[in-house]
C-alpha cells in the first residue's frame, strides 16, 4: 500500500529542476513507494515550489540507510561550518 | 479466446468527463471497434498516478473486448508529468474518498451511456486503486463486479484516518453490493497476510459474494512489469483470474 507518511518543512534555497534553477519553498519527505528506485519502500525527498507548478520539483529516492547517512552528513557539515569563525552565512531575501 | 482469423481494432484516446462536483476531468478511454454490445470497466490508477502503466492496463482491457475508461483522479491537482502530479497529490495526503467515489460514479455513467455498452460495468484497481475499487463496491451501487488487487489501507487504524479518508473501508463491508475478486501477494507488507485474513473473514461473516486468490511468492505490486517486484507466474495467473471473473459477471 501507499503509506501516506509525509513530513514537510518550509525551505529557503534553490533547486535545479528539469527547466533550470528555481527558488525552493518546501521539502516533502516521504516514507513510501519510490517511483524509480528498485525497492518497495524508501525515503523519497521532494524539494518543491508549489506556487510554480507541480513540475518545480527536485526529487531523490533513497534507501532508509542512505537517508540516515545523508541526515548525519548534513549535520556534520553544518557543525563544521558553524564552528568556523571565518564563515558567515547570510540570506538575502 | 483470440484466434488469428479475427479482425481486431481499437480506438484509444483522452476524453473529458464531468466528475465529482461537476468538475471536468480527463479520462483515458480505450474501446474495441465494432457495434458491441461490450461490457465496460472503470480502471482505477494507483498512487503513482495516471501513468503509462495504467494506460497500458486500460488498452489491455479494450483488447479483451471491454469498453475501458481510466479517469485521471488527480486531474484537479495541476498538469505535468504523472510523477510530478502524483508527488504533489501525495504531499497533500492523497485525494478524498468522496471526490474519488464521485469520479468513479461519473466514469461508470459515461461508459454505460454509450450505445455499444451491454449495460454492465465492473471496476479494477491496484494498491490505492484496489482500496478505491473495494470502497466503490460498497458505497456506490453502479458496479456489477469489483476487482481489488492488493488494496492498501482497506483496513486502517485510527491513527491513519484523515479528513480525506475519514473511515476505514472495511467498515463498509456489509454494504458491498457486487461480486468481489481479491488478488494478493503473501509477501506484501501492506496489506499484510493478517490484514487479508481479516478482510476475508469480514466478507465471509457478512455473507458476501467474493473470491480471494493469494500468491505465496508474490509481493506488493506483483503485476507491475515495470518494477523489480514483478512476479511473472503470479501475474499471468492473476490476469487470467481477472478476465474469467469479469466474463462470468459482466459479459
Amino acid at each position: 500500500m501507499c503509506t501516506m507518511i509525509c513530513e514537510q518543512a518550509n525551505m529557503t534555497g534553490s533547486g535545479k529542476g528539469t527547466e533550470g534553477w528555481f527558488p525552493l519553498e518546501q521539502a516533502n519527505v516521504f516514507y513510501d513507494h519510490p517511483f524509480h528506485a528498485p525497492w518497495e519502500y524508501g525515503v523519497n525527498i521532494d524539494f518543491v515550489n508549489k506556487s510554480m507548478g507541480v513540475g518545480s520539483r527536485v526529487s531523490v529516492e533513497l534507501s532508509p540507510e542512505s537517508a540516515k547517512l545523508l541526515a548525519e552528513t548534513i549535520i556534520k557539515a553544518l557543525e563544521k561550518g558553524e564552528k568556523d569563525p571565518q564563515i558567515k552565512i547570510s540570506v538575502l531575501d | 479466446m483470440y484466434t488469428t482469423d479475427q479482425f481486431e481494432g481499437m480506438i484509444a484516446n483522452t476524453t473529458t468527463i464531468k466528475g465529482y462536483n461537476g468538475d471536468e476531468i480527463n479520462a483515458y478511454f480505450a474501446r474495441p471497434e465494432g457495434p458491441g454490445p461490450f461490457p465496460a470497466i472503470v480502471v482505477i490508477h494507483h498512487l503513482p498516478g495516471w501513468d503509462e502503466l495504467y494506460r497500458e492496463f486500460t488498452r489491455k482491457f479494450a483488447h479483451h473486448g471491454y469498453l475501458a475508461i481510466s479517469p485521471d483522479l488527480y486531474s484537479r491537482e495541476g498538469k505535468g508529468t504523472p510523477e510530478d502530479v502524483a508527488a504533489a497529490v501525495r504531499a497533500e495526503g492523497g485525494v478524498s474518498d468522496d471526490q474519488c467515489m464521485g469520479d468513479l460514479q461519473a466514469s461508470a455513467e459515461f461508459i454505460l451511456s454509450l450505445p455499444n455498452s451491454n449495460g454492465k460495468v465492473g471496476t479494477f484497481g491496484t494498491c490505492s486503486g484496489g482500496r478505491h475499487a473495494f470502497l466503490a463496491g460498497c458505497k456506490l451501487d453502479i458496479f456489477d463486479a469489483i476487482v481489488e488487487c492488493w488494496g492498501g489501507n482497506v483496513i486502517m487504524n485510527s491513527s491513519q484516518l484523515t479528513e480525506k479518508q475519514p473511515k476505514s473501508p472495511n467498515e463498509f463491508t456489509s454494504q458491498l453490493n457486487a461480486p468481489l475478486l481479491g488478488l494478493f501477494g503473501d509477501l506484501d507488507q501492506s496489506p499484510t497476510p493478517d490484514q487479508v485474513n481479516q478482510h476475508e473473514s469480514e466478507l465471509k461473516s457478512a455473507n458476501k459474494n467474493y473470491e480471494f486468490h493469494r500468491y505465496p511468492e508474490a509481493g506488493h505490486g506483483f503485476m507491475y512489469y515495470d518494477r523489480p517486484i514483478y512476479h511473472q507466474s503470479s501475474s499471468v495467473d492473476a490476469w487470467q483470474k481477472v478476465f474469467t471473473f469479469l466474463e462470468k459477471n459482466i459479459s
